[in-house]
C-alpha cells in the first residue's frame, strides 16, 4: 500500500498519490483502489486520509459559515447577495428586521441597499437550494467602515495560521479587528487608513505565498519593518 | 504558401519543416495570463497561438438551460480575422459551431460536471494564428485552464494529432500537411486514466494505418502532457524559488 508522493509534494489534477487502503480526503477522488488529486494542490495526510491542499479554488457554502457578501438585488421580501460562489444567497427581511416584515410599511432600500456589504453565517444550504443567510447574531450585519480584501478562498485557513498565530499575530502588529469570510472576503477595520494598508498588504503577501514555509515569520519580519518606517517618516 | 509543394517530404525522410515524421512542433505552454477570467492558458504549438480563458462555476443565464443534477458545461471556439492568411469574418462559422462541440464533449469526461448542480462553466477558446491542428491545441489549453481555474478534475487532457503524408504516418500535422496531405486523425487523451476523449479521422487509411496513427498520436499526447503539467506547476514553483533566493540572501548577509 504505497503512498508515491511526499508531504508537502505540488500535484496537478489527476496525478496518482496513492494505492491502496486509503481514504480520499479535500480535493482527491478514488478510483479502482487508487487515489488521485482533483486540483492543484498540495499534498496533506494523516494516517490514513489523504488530502490536497489547493491552491485555487472558489467557495463552496457550508452551513454555519460566516461569510461577507455584497448586495447584488433588493427583491420583494428579502435580498440576494454574491457570497463570492457559485450560487446567490439569500436574505430574508423578516430576518434583518428581527420581526414580521410588512410591505406596506417597510422599506426595504432603506436597510440596505445594492452594493452594500454585510457579514452574515450560511443558515441552510444544499444541493437543491441556494444558501440563505442570516444576520440576527452578535456580530454580524452590514458593514459601516473598513477595507476589503479579497483572497483565494481556500487560503483563509492560511491566513487564520496555526491555532490562529498568523491572524492574531497581524492584529497586534497593527492593531485592527479583522474579519475573516470563510468565502475569501476579508475585512479589515483599524485606527488609521495606514494601519488598514498594512494589515491588506500583510494578507496579500500570504495569498501569494500560501505554499511556502516560514511564512508567518516573514509576514512578522515584514510588518515590523514597515511599521518603523511609518514611525520614521511620522517624525520627520 | 499557396503553391501546392510537390513532395511533403524529401529525400532524408524529413517534413516541410525540418521535422521527422514522429516530432512535435515546439510546444510553448503558460497558466494564468488572464486576470480578469477565474483560470486561463496561452499555447503556442508551431505556428498556432491560442489564448483560453475559463469562468466558473457561476449562475446559469439564461436560468432555463441550468441542469438540476449536474454543471452545465459551455465552449465556445473562435478564429481571430487575422488568425488566417485570408481574413476570416468573425461570426462563428459551421466549422467553428462544430468545434467549439468538439471541445466541450473531449472536456466533459474530465470535469465532475455533478459536483456543483445548476451552475455554469464557461470556456472560451481564441485562435490568434492557426496553422493546423487547432483543435487539438485548443483542448490542451483548455484543459490547463480549467485546472487553473480551481474546477475539479479527474485529469488534465491533452490532444496531438497524427496523420498520413506522402504514405508516412507523421504526428502534429501542419497546415499544409493537412491540406495536401490524405489523413488527419485527431486524438484527445486523459493521460492518468488512459481515456481516448476525442477520436476523430478525416481522409482514407487502411485499418493498420489508423492503427499506428493512433498509437502515435497517443504518444505525442503524453509527450505534450508532461509540458502541460510542467506549466501547471511553474506558476507556483516560481514564487517558491524567489523565496528560496530571499532566505539565501538573508542568511548571507
Amino acid at each position: 500500500m504505497p503512498i508515491f508522493l511526499e508531504r508537502r509534494q505540488l500535484v496537478a489534477p489527476g496525478d496518482l498519490i496513492a494505492e491502496g487502503e486509503y481514504t480520499a480526503g479535500e480535493n482527491t477522488y478514488m478510483e479502482k483502489n487508487r487515489i488521485y488529486a482533483s486540483r492543484v494542490g498540495i499534498v496533506e495526510y494523516e494516517t490514513k486520509k489523504i488530502d490536497v491542499v489547493a491552491l485555487k479554488a472558489f467557495y463552496v457554502p457550508r452551513m454555519g459559515d460566516i461569510v461577507i457578501g455584497t448586495i447584488t438585488e433588493v427583491g420583494f421580501n428579502g435580498w440576494t447577495a454574491d457570497i463570492n460562489s457559485p450560487y446567490p444567497a439569500l436574505l430574508r427581511a423578516s430576518d434583518v428586521l428581527s420581526r414580521p416584515f410588512k410591505p406596506q410599511k417597510d422599506d426595504l432600500l432603506q436597510v440596505l441597499d445594492v452594493g452594500d456589504l454585510v457579514v452574515a453565517k450560511i443558515v441552510s444550504y444544499d444541493r437543491t437550494h441556494d444558501p440563505q443567510l442570516t444576520v440576527a447574531e452578535p456580530g454580524l450585519g452590514k458593514i459601516t467602515r473598513g477595507q476589503i480584501v479579497k483572497v483565494t478562498p481556500t487560503k483563509i485557513p492560511r491566513v487564520i495560521g496555526r491555532k490562529g498565530s498568523m491572524i492574531s499575530m497581524i492584529k497586534q502588529e497593527t492593531g485592527c479587528n479583522i474579519i475573516l469570510g470563510v468565502n475569501g472576503v476579508v475585512l479589515i477595520t483599524g485606527k488609521t487608513l495606514e494601519d488598514e494598508q498594512l494589515a491588506m498588504r500583510a494578507i496579500l503577501r500570504i495569498e501569494e505565498e500560501s505554499h511556502t514555509t516560514g511564512l508567518t515569520d516573514r509576514i512578522t519580519q515584514m510588518l515590523k519593518e514597515e511599521k518603523s518606517k511609518q514611525e520614521e517618516s511620522k517624525n520627520e | 504558401m499557396n503553391e501546392k509543394p510537390e513532395k511533403l517530404i524529401d529525400k532524408k525522410g524529413l517534413r516541410l519543416d525540418g521535422r521527422k515524421p514522429d516530432e512535435l512542433r515546439p510546444v510553448k505552454l503558460q497558466v494564468d495570463v488572464i486576470t480578469n477570467a477565474d483560470g486561463s492558458a496561452y499555447i503556442e504549438q508551431g505556428k498556432n497561438k491560442i489564448l483560453a480563458g475559463v469562468y466558473g462555476p457561476r449562475e446559469v443565464h439564461p436560468k432555463h438551460l441550468a441542469l438540476q443534477d449536474r454543471t452545465v458545461l459551455k465552449c465556445r471556439y473562435h478564429m481571430a480575422p487575422f488568425s488566417v492568411q485570408e481574413r476570416k469574418s468573425p461570426a462563428p462559422s459551421r466549422r467553428e459551431v462544430e468545434l467549439s462541440k468538439v471541445i466541450r464533449e473531449s472536456l466533459e469526461p474530465a470535469i465532475f460536471m455533478e459536483y456543483y448542480p445548476r451552475t455554469m462553466i464557461d470556456v472560451y477558446v481564441e485562435v490568434l494564428q492557426a496553422d493546423g491542428g487547432t483543435r487539438c491545441a485548443s483542448i490542451t489549453a483548455a484543459a490547463l485552464a480549467l485546472a487553473d481555474s480551481g474546477v475539479p478534475m479527474r485529469d488534465l487532457v491533452v490532444a496531438c494529432a497524427a496523420g498520413k503524408v506522402d504514405d508516412t504516418i507523421v504526428l502534429d500535422l501542419m497546415d499544409t500537411e493537412d491540406k495536401v496531405g490524405s489523413a488527419d486523425v485527431p486524438v484527445a487523451l486523459m493521460p492518468n486514466l488512459n481515456a481516448v476523449t476525442l477520436l476523430q479521422m478525416d481522409g482514407i487509411l487502411s485499418l493498420e494505418e489508423f492503427e499506428s496513427a493512433v498509437n502515435l498520436a497517443i504518444e505525442g499526447c503524453k509527450q505534450i502532457y508532461t509540458m502541460q503539467k510542467e506549466a501547471l506547476k511553474t506558476k507556483y514553483v516560481s514564487v517558491k524559488e524567489e523565496n528560496k533566493e530571499e532566505n539565501k540572501e538573508e542568511a548571507e548577509e
